[in-house]
């Protein structure tokens, strides 16, 4: 982790005082910008959303997808769903998955500050997001966020190649007959973030889903979509194929909608979600019958027992029952 | 009746079952343990619009058997309060006394095994053959298969604490109803779950007389509580607020709309989270067949793949693709096969397909062969002796040839004996065009090469892919669909896991 010993207040948090109106080095501002098929695009729409701190002091600009950019996504995700889920070994997934875990901890520095700078509880005008039970995780310092996100994604790595052996099972039919139950991947899954913990709850909501070898598009939290917009950058440098993660930073209520209705998208992970954006989600169902799971009350994010169990791979596999003649 | 032969070689005396089952001349909803009539509907408007009983006919006779009640919402509150009140006492049983309810049950299911067959034909128009030799088999399996994971749950979900969901709403189809009950009421009874069932409107009788054997065998009061009636009942039973969980087997269309009242339900805020659902809705299932195959087992495979109970299946492989080189040997050995079928009484012993289940399926079946005509696909129906009697519905197997993927007799479900042959020449081609579907029930593969089975079932977008054989089911074995054939499975372990809360 870089040092950074010259500033007080992080960078992605300056503001600008009398005394350094005319700095010695300007620093470089980061665009922050979607993570789609392995590239940085900006939004279509040309359009971003100011991030501020609680003070509402402003910290950055992010790109605000529009439905196209998640359509594009979309089609990202299930351009690569063959590839990874077919083309890639469970054991090769693992190290993947693996590989994303040491470079968010080489980003461990911009993720502290990205949930620094923003803090915990600063929801939009400062209430909490209407319809949203509180949560379970309490006062999460953004060092051990960050920390429990990482772990968090080693735990699913590890799942890669064993969900299968505890979630499968061979099946003992009344007759001549070899058979057997696995899991395969969903297919193309929308991983939609909570308000808060915007790093540990986008990994675990995300990291169990590539694990059981689906794509996926990620709606970074709308409260600090500044992680979302690093998560990309992580992911860009680990090995893991493009367009097999695809993230956006957007307005929730604006994509949602498009995505319960989107008939190539095959599943829904998502935690902690106001009650109407849960209703537009389960109305998927309703669509083309996707796979929805929303925990509701999301669990206590901080808890390695609440979050990490086969569980939270079930709902994002296919159980597929392959049957055999086992008489000559 | 007589028995209808198809240009077979045999000629076979009529062999109908002669047992004789009694059947009541009318029928209550069975609450809280006891049979009771329907109660009155609140307002006249309402008693205009739904009588209080309706009839269930025999479809190859056109007969009618018996008066059934039909659910009004004040029904659906009893049963629904009654299931409500037993399902602390049941889920409070030691697990292993649960699991000896269900022992019991499949050992009278098994006692009382012909004339629940018998029945079962006569409501549902299937051969007697097929519900004897599978359904009812398959009945007590179930049970019998369930009863014993009631005390086991807890090593069925690793590291994870099972409860019951609670009250199960369970709607279920016409095509194998019987077995249907026992796919739905025996897990849901084994973790600890009590049940509201609903028949479907034209096959209630077997569902009753399951009913009396839980009487019979001492079953706890309002475990099960089975109401009747029409889709009204069914959308009244789904939509109930005192149920926590829906189990629905049927079309995707009605699949659908369960999916989408329950999230209404999420959206005016009556709950923060849906009732647990699980769908097993239509399919259009492919069986490939390739040139290295056996080709004459293969041939055995394609006719009770889409022959097997009237084509009334919904992992029925309807779409029939076969490699190029053999098309032609294929083809003929399907009208061989086929003309030797036996259609007519579901009674007889000899039948092989008997009566479609009712008018309305039968419109449907021959509205869509002849929408396949007049796309210009090419109809075989190797039928020539056979003579439709005039009561009751039939319709004779056939299949198309000249089927394109665009056909609507190879895009949407038909169910009924009725299936469309296409060929392609490579495997890559067969699986892309098999995967063609929104559907993803079941399918089927034949070759004799290995590798190419596992192959070829693991890129077939299916939940229940029978390699060198078809339409084969086993309680210990998950059934269910990938895509719009619905999510949940049925059956073996994986099938637990819609009865079952779980926490860490």
């Amino acid at each position: 982790m870089r040092p950074r010993s010259r500033k007080a207040a992080p960078p992605t948090a300056r503001t600008f005082t009398e005394e350094d109106t005319m700095p010695n080095r300007l620093d470089i501002a980061k665009t922050y910008k979607l993570f789609v098929n392995g590239a940085f695009p900006r939004s279509e729409s040309g359009r971003t959303t100011l991030v501020s701190t609680p003070k509402g002091e402003p910290i950055a600009h992010v790109a605000k997808a529009s439905r196209k950019d998640l359509r594009e996504a979309v089609e990202a995700a299930r351009g690569a769903l063959a590839k990874w889920s077919e083309g890639t070994t469970a054991y090769n997934r693992a190290q993947i998955l693996y590989r994303v875990a040491e470079m968010m901890e080489g980003k461990r520095g911009e993720f502290v500050e990205a949930l620094a700078s923003v803090g915990p509880d600063a929801a939009a005008g400062g209430a909490r997001a209407k319809g949203v039970k509180k949560g379970a995780t309490k006062g999460l310092r953004p060092e051990d966020e960050v920390s429990l996100a990482i772990d968090r994604a080693v735990h699913f790595a590890g799942w890669a190649d064993k969900h299968a052996q505890v979630l499968g099972c061979c099946n003992p039919v009344a007759g001549p007959f070899y058979t057997f139950t696995s899991p395969e991947p969903v297919g193309v899954v929308a991983v939609v973030s909570p308000r808060t913990p915007a790093l540990l709850a986008m990994v675990s909501l995300m990291a169990p889903a590539l694990a059981a070898a689906n794509t996926c598009v990620v709606l970074a939290s709308e409260q600090n979509p500044l992680l979302g917009a690093l998560l990309g950058e992580v992911l860009a440098t680990s090995d893991v194929p493009p367009g097999v993660v695809n993230v956006l930073t957007c307005d929730h209520a604006e994509v949602l909608p498009i995505i319960a209705g989107h008939r190539d998208i095959d599943g829904v992970h998502g935690a902690g979600l106001p009650a109407a954006h849960a209703a537009i989600l389960h109305g998927g169902a309703a669509e083309n019958v996707k796979r929805v799971t929303i925990r509701t009350p999301a669990p206590d994010w901080a808890s390695d027992a609440a979050c990490e169990h086969p569980g939270w791979i079930e709902p994002l596999v296919e159980f597929k029952t392959i049957w055999h003649p086992a008489s000559a | 009746m007589t028995t209808l032969r198809k240009g077979g070689t045999f000629n076979l005396a009529p062999a109908p079952e002669s047992i004789k089952v009694e059947i009541k001349p009318r029928y209550g909803h069975f609450i809280g343990g006891a049979f009771v009539e329907p109660r009155k509907a609140k307002r006249s408007a309402d008693a205009a619009a739904a009588p209080s009983h309706f009839t269930t006919f025999n479809p190859a006779t056109e007969r009618p058997l018996a008066e059934i009640a039909h659910a009004s919402a004040a029904d659906v509150d009893a049963a629904v309060a009654a299931a409500r009140a037993a399902q602390p006492l049941w889920a409070a049983l030691p697990a292993k006394e649960r699991g000896k309810h269900l022992f019991r049950i499949a050992r009278r299911i098994q006692e009382r095994a012909r004339e629940l067959a018998i029945l079962e034909t006569m409501d549902c128009g299937k051969p007697i053959k097929e519900s004897r030799d599978v359904d009812l088999p398959l009945v007590a399996a179930h049970f019998f298969y369930h009863a014993g994971w009631a005390d086991k749950l807890a090593f069925a979900f690793a590291g994870r604490t099972p409860r019951p969901v609670g009250v199960c709403a369970q709607v279920i189809p016409w095509n194998f109803p019987l077995m249907m009950a026992a796919w739905k009421i025996a897990p849901a009874l084994a973790c600890g779950n009590t049940v509201v069932l609903k028949p479907a409107e034209t096959t209630p009788l077997t569902a009753l007389r399951l009913a009396e054997i839980f009487e019979e065998v001492g079953l706890p009061k309002g475990v099960v509580n089975i109401v009747t009636g029409d889709g009204s009942t069914g959308a009244a039973l789904v939509g109930h607020a005192g149920v926590d969980k829906v189990a629905f087997t049927g079309s995707t269309e009605v699949g659908k709309r369960i999916a989408k009242t329950l999230a209404d339900e999420v959206a005016a805020g009556t709950r923060a989270a849906p009732k647990r659902l699980t769908l097993e809705l239509g399919g259009k299932s492919p069986h490939i067949i390739f040139e290295d195959a056996s080709i004459d087992q293969a041939v055995e495979g394609i006719i009770g793949g889409i022959f097997f109970n009237q084509g009334e299946v919904c992992c029925a492989g309807s779409r029939l693709f076969v490699q190029e080189s053999i098309l032609d040997r294929v083809i003929a050995k399907l009208e061989h096969r086929m003309a030797s079928l036996r259609v007519g009484d579901p009674l007889d012993k000899n039948t092989d397909v008997g009566a479609i289940n009712s008018g309305a399926q039968l419109e449907r079946i021959e509205h869509y062969i002849s929408v396949g005509q007049s796309e210009g696909a090419r109809l075989h129906q190797p039928v020539s002796s056979w003579k439709k009697p005039g009561k009751g519905h039939w319709c004779a197997p056939c299949f198309f040839t000249g089927v394109q993927p665009s056909h609507t007799i190879a895009r949407e479900e038909i169910f009924g004996p009725v299936l469309s042959v296409m060929s392609f020449r490579t495997p890559e081609e067969a699986i892309t065009r098999a995967n063609n579907t929104p559907y993803g029930l079941s399918a089927g593969i034949w070759t004799d090469k290995g590798s190419k089975v596992f192959e070829i079932a693991r890129k077939l977008k299916a939940g229940v892919v029978w390699c060198n054989t078809f339409n084969k089911f086993d309680p210990a074995s998950p059934f269910g669909g990938f895509k719009e054939s619905g999510f949940g499975r049925e059956g073996g372990m994986h099938g637990l896991r819609g009865y079952v809360e779980v926490s860490s």
